[in-house]
């Protein structure tokens, strides 16, 4: 698939943003997210390869546009929702309990 | 905004990510796919356990002794066994390929499609590792972008680029440097960076003592 993704070759990304030492997770979120991708896969609600095509259908901006883990997401919540587990409108619904409780 | 630790900030607004994965964590919990504790103990891990002193400790092993060098490179079932015996192995190390750093060739290992990285002895990756600019470059100017990383690689050496993919994870082996003789093998261990396994660095030099 010649996708966003296929980025071996591309130019015009710039400078390496290097760092000798960070931790694993920048936000806690991050690790959290992490976590469920290896329980969710675990679990055999989704395997590996159909949850990394699912970061690979992101639309190209996107794709470029936001940050590591938010890829992971995308494509969990993409195919929980697809395969009936936990709808979007679930998930949206959730999110805004949360945002109203917190605020 | 950088995470404290707590669950949230007051003064600051989740990010729309932080409030999804929230929900997400919350959902999967209520329908009893996931247990939060089991999610801690899976962070914890890669944040505390896992990393590239695993790594180190294969490499170490390999420099000291012929026999687990010729394993490593003998392709990735053998390898992957090699580096299972010494206590590493699991999630995204199914299959290891060690290539091998030596006065002719230096090796550099990337993830063109995605972030592939051999987690069980090396952790997760760094961003940078993940990220357009090396993921696209590696692959067309790997001279450049060992030098954009401090790395000056001479001309007459060969750089090998391994690209890897959902099947196969690469480890480099680095060269052993100079004025190791006799040391032991977490002396090594010490020398052996990450970067130095990614093919982006090399092993810390050994200084010479003041006096010396």
């Amino acid at each position: 698939m010649n996708g966003i993704h296929d980025m071996g070759g591309m130019h015009g990304f710039g400078k390496i943003q290097y760092s000798a030492e960070e931790p694993p997770f920048h936000e806690r979120w991050e690790g959290r997210m992490f976590a469920i991708l290896a329980t969710v896969t675990g679990l055999g609600l989704m395997n590996i390869d159909e949850w990394r095509h699912g970061q690979e259908r992101m639309n190209p901006v996107q794709y470029l546009s936001v940050s590591y883990y938010e890829h992971w997401l995308h494509s969990v919540v993409d195919l929980l929702d697809r395969k009936s587990i936990l709808s979007v409108g679930d998930l949206e619904a959730r999110m805004a309990e949360i945002k109203a409780s917190e605020a | 905004m950088v995470s404290t630790g707590h669950d949230h900030d007051h003064t600051t607004p989740p990010s729309d990510a932080e409030l999804r994965v929230k929900a997400l964590e919350s959902l999967l919990v209520e329908r009893q796919f996931v247990e939060a504790a089991a999610l801690d103990e899976i962070v914890e891990a890669y944040e505390t356990r896992i990393g590239p002193r695993n790594g180190a400790a294969v490499m170490a092993r390999a420099w000291l002794d012929p026999v687990y060098k010729a394993r490593l490179l003998a392709g990735a079932q053998e390898s992957t066994a090699a580096i299972k015996e010494l206590g590493f192995s699991g999630t995204q190390g199914e299959d290891i390929a060690v290539v091998e750093n030596t006065p002719a060739v230096h090796n550099m290992i990337v993830c063109t499609l995605c972030s592939c990285y051999p987690w069980p002895t090396l952790g997760l990756p760094p961003l940078w590792y993940k990220s357009g600019p090396y993921r696209s470059r590696a692959v067309i100017d790997p001279r450049g972008v060992l030098k954009e990383l401090g790395l000056d690689i001479p001309a007459d050496k060969e750089v090998r680029v391994w690209d890897s993919t959902a099947e196969v994870r690469y480890m480099v082996l680095p060269e052993r440097p100079a004025g190791t003789d006799g040391w032991t093998e977490p002396q090594l261990m010490e020398l052996i960076t990450r970067d130095s396994m990614i093919g982006t660095g090399l092993p810390k030099l050994i200084r010479a003592e003041p006096g010396s």
